[in-house]
């Protein structure tokens, strides 16, 4: 593309950090309220094809040097390997378990081993919608 | 160990994403391929002798009480059923390794066939019918990915047909189980069996009965929907297709046999009728297929339709003998249908073709194929000592003992069929003058066989010792036939 993309471009580095973080907070709100992995991940997901729209596929792999597909299965063994771990306990598959911690800055926080299936999911949908778009998208 | 149940379902899982991360490598796809599926087969064999010691195994996710999470279950017809699939599974890979080719091999084959025995296992294990739906879109994504595999032109133009059908059938089976749920309010298959049992006979119920009937049978391939699967099934190479022919369409049959002996048991008059009615037609246009052909590949693939057929016949027929012997025919033609694709594939490398009439004598140089091959049909058609006979003779008998006289003489010269089409493949190719072939070497060949020789020995074993395994058999027909063993292990044994 020949012509200036300067409004476009100077946007997208703003805007990009907004999705990123929007993408965060729905993913973390989602025990309590509408969102969680799937959406989350879409957004992640949205976020970094609109900087491909503003810049190009090389530039993109140059700022986010992932592997989409290695990404999309450690997702998977990370949401796997939290089901498994009822296996450990000898609990029936999936059983999860939650505590409250206090943290530093955050203060009495509860985890929930559910959060960590989620971001296998989360993982999965970035990786997954990614690989296709640069399947599609990307010089062959 | 309560997990035990889920340990053949998540153990491909597993090594399958592990391969996703090497996918560059093809020493490790290929090791870890095979001990992906070999260790599923070890898991599955444990767990097949804890429920002929405990009778049915039952694990509900998450902790949940029975109606509420997932049940996955395992009686003596799913554990079966898996422990074939995977025994099937790891030998197919091994026949893959040397028959496939790098490019395929690297392109996800050995991933997309693990996934595949995840949703397989996963289907034949669930107690919930929308689980088992998830399981069908888990196997049938993985078969996409394997119907294409090396994109030939005729690959894709019948892969395109597959995902649409597939696809249809897909919507049809969301669409059926919403009906279902919008009668009983459930979707856990023991409870719905006992709720429907409850309802008792209702016109709405034989119609969602039917439309079941018509999602599984468009996988299973019976008779007016069984158009897509020739098509199909000729296009991908060998192994996958072996995998197919041996794997996919049971679990339509499964499917079919869980629903049909477990929930929609309370109009039997008209729904079995009704399976009756197609397993007769299913046998009787399989049989006319695979006589009107001489190619090697459609020979073979119409003898799945007929093997359908009969072995719902033996479901229609409702009766303990009968159920038995389906399920000991099931078994017995994943195996044999699962070698007899394998051997195909032996003769297709040799010849470099799949026309019989450019075929013959070969019987000189490869005779360990030959006699193979030709034990392996005489299995198929269920001559006596071997491995089609107990089960043909227990549905025969079944169905003489439900009164359905016609129909059983039917099936009875099916076999007649079956013989007379996979028989024409060994006097084409075997016998006869020899024609000139650009022979590959010997030990091409003899690496190809090594698998194909071990799978025959397992299915002659079954067999010629089918005394020893009958006491599995019994306890899988008794507990098919009586739902409340099901409907108890699944609501009543909370531990």
């Amino acid at each position: 593309m020949k012509s200036n993309d300067l409004i476009l471009q100077t946007s997208t580095r703003v805007v990009f950090f907004i999705i990123f973080l929007f993408s965060i907070h729905i993913f973390f709100a989602g025990h309590y309220t509408p969102g969680g992995g799937f959406v989350g991940g879409l957004l992640m997901a949205s976020a970094i094809v609109l900087l491909l729209l503003a810049y190009d596929f090389k530039t993109v792999k140059e700022v986010l040097p992932f592997n989409y597909l290695g990404m999309t299965a450690i997702g998977m063994l990370i949401a796997l390997t939290t089901a498994a771990g009822s296996l450990v306990f000898n609990v029936p598959f999936f059983t999860h378990w939650y505590d409250y911690f206090d943290f530093p800055l955050l203060g009495k926080t509860s985890i929930h081993t559910a959060m960590f299936f989620d971001i296998g999911v989360y993982l999965v949908v970035v990786g997954i919608t990614l690989t296709i778009i640069e399947m599609i998208g990307g010089d062959s | 160990m309560i997990n035990l149940v889920v340990l053949p379902i998540i153990v491909p899982l597993f090594i399958g994403t592990v391969l996703l991360l090497f996918r560059k490598s093809l020493l490790a796809q290929r090791a870890l391929g095979l001990f992906g599926a070999a260790a599923t087969l070890v898991v599955s064999l444990f767990l097949l002798a804890k429920v002929a010691e405990d009778g049915i195994q039952v694990v509900t996710l998450g902790s949940w009480a029975a109606p509420y999470g997932i049940s996955l279950v395992s009686d003596m017809l799913s554990i079966l059923l898996v422990a074939t699939a995977s025994l099937l599974t790891l030998l197919v890979l091994w026949y893959s390794v040397y028959s496939l080719g790098e490019k395929r091999e690297l392109s996800f084959f050995y991933p997309a066939t693990l996934f595949m025995l995840t949703g397989i296992n996963g289907a034949f294990t669930t107690g919930d019918i929308f689980n088992l739906f998830v399981f069908f879109e888990v196997f049938l994504m993985a078969s996409y990915v394997l119907i294409a595999l090396g994109g030939e032109r005729i690959q894709l133009r019948e892969s395109m047909k597959y995902i649409i059908v597939n696809v249809v059938a897909a919507a049809l089976f969301v669409i059926t189980i919403g009906y279902l749920y919008s009668i009983t309010g459930t979707l856990n298959m023991a409870d719905l069996a006992v709720k429907l049992g409850d309802i008792g006979s209702m016109g709405v119920i034989s119609t969602v009965a039917i439309m079941f009937l018509v999602v599984f049978g468009i996988k299973a391939g019976i008779f007016p929907l069984y158009f897509w699967l020739p098509g199909s099934y000729y296009a991908p190479p060998l192994p996958v297709l072996a995998l197919f022919g041996a794997l996919l369409t049971k679990v339509g049959i499964y499917s079919i046999t869980r629903v049909y002996t477990l929930i929609f048991t309370t109009d039997v008059a008209f729904t079995h009728d009704m399976l009756m009615m197609l397993a007769i037609a299913t046998i009787l246009f399989g049989s006319i297929g695979a006589l009107a052909y001489m190619d090697v590949k459609k020979i073979i693939i119409y003898n799945i339709v007929i093997a359908v057929g009969v072995i719902l016949f033996g479901v229609a027929a409702f009766n303990e003998v009968a159920v038995t012997g389906s399920v000991l025919y099931l078994i017995h033609d994943m195996l044999v249908k699962a070698l007899l694709f394998l051997m195909i594939g032996v003769l297709i490398f040799i010849t470099g073709k799949t026309n019989l009439r450019e075929m013959g004598g070969l019987i000189r140089h490869y005779p360990v194929l030959g006699w193979t091959y030709l034990v392996a049909v005489f299995a198929l058609a269920g001559i006596p000592p071997l491995s089609g006979f107990a089960g043909k003779i227990l549905i025969l008998q079944g169905g003489l003992e439900g009164g359905f006289v016609w129909q059983s003489i039917v099936v009875a010269l099916s076999t007649m069929v079956v013989l007379l089409s996979a028989i024409r493949i060994f006097i084409y190719a075997f016998w006869g003058a020899e024609k000139s072939f650009n022979s590959p070497p010997k030990a091409k060949y003899v690496n190809r066989m090594i698998p194909v020789v071990i799978l025959f020995v397992i299915t002659m074993g079954y067999g010629v010792f089918i005394e020893f395994l009958m006491p599995l058999f019994q306890a899988t027909g008794t507990q098919l036939m009586d739902s409340s063993l099901y409907i108890d292990a699944v609501l009543g044994g909370e531990k």
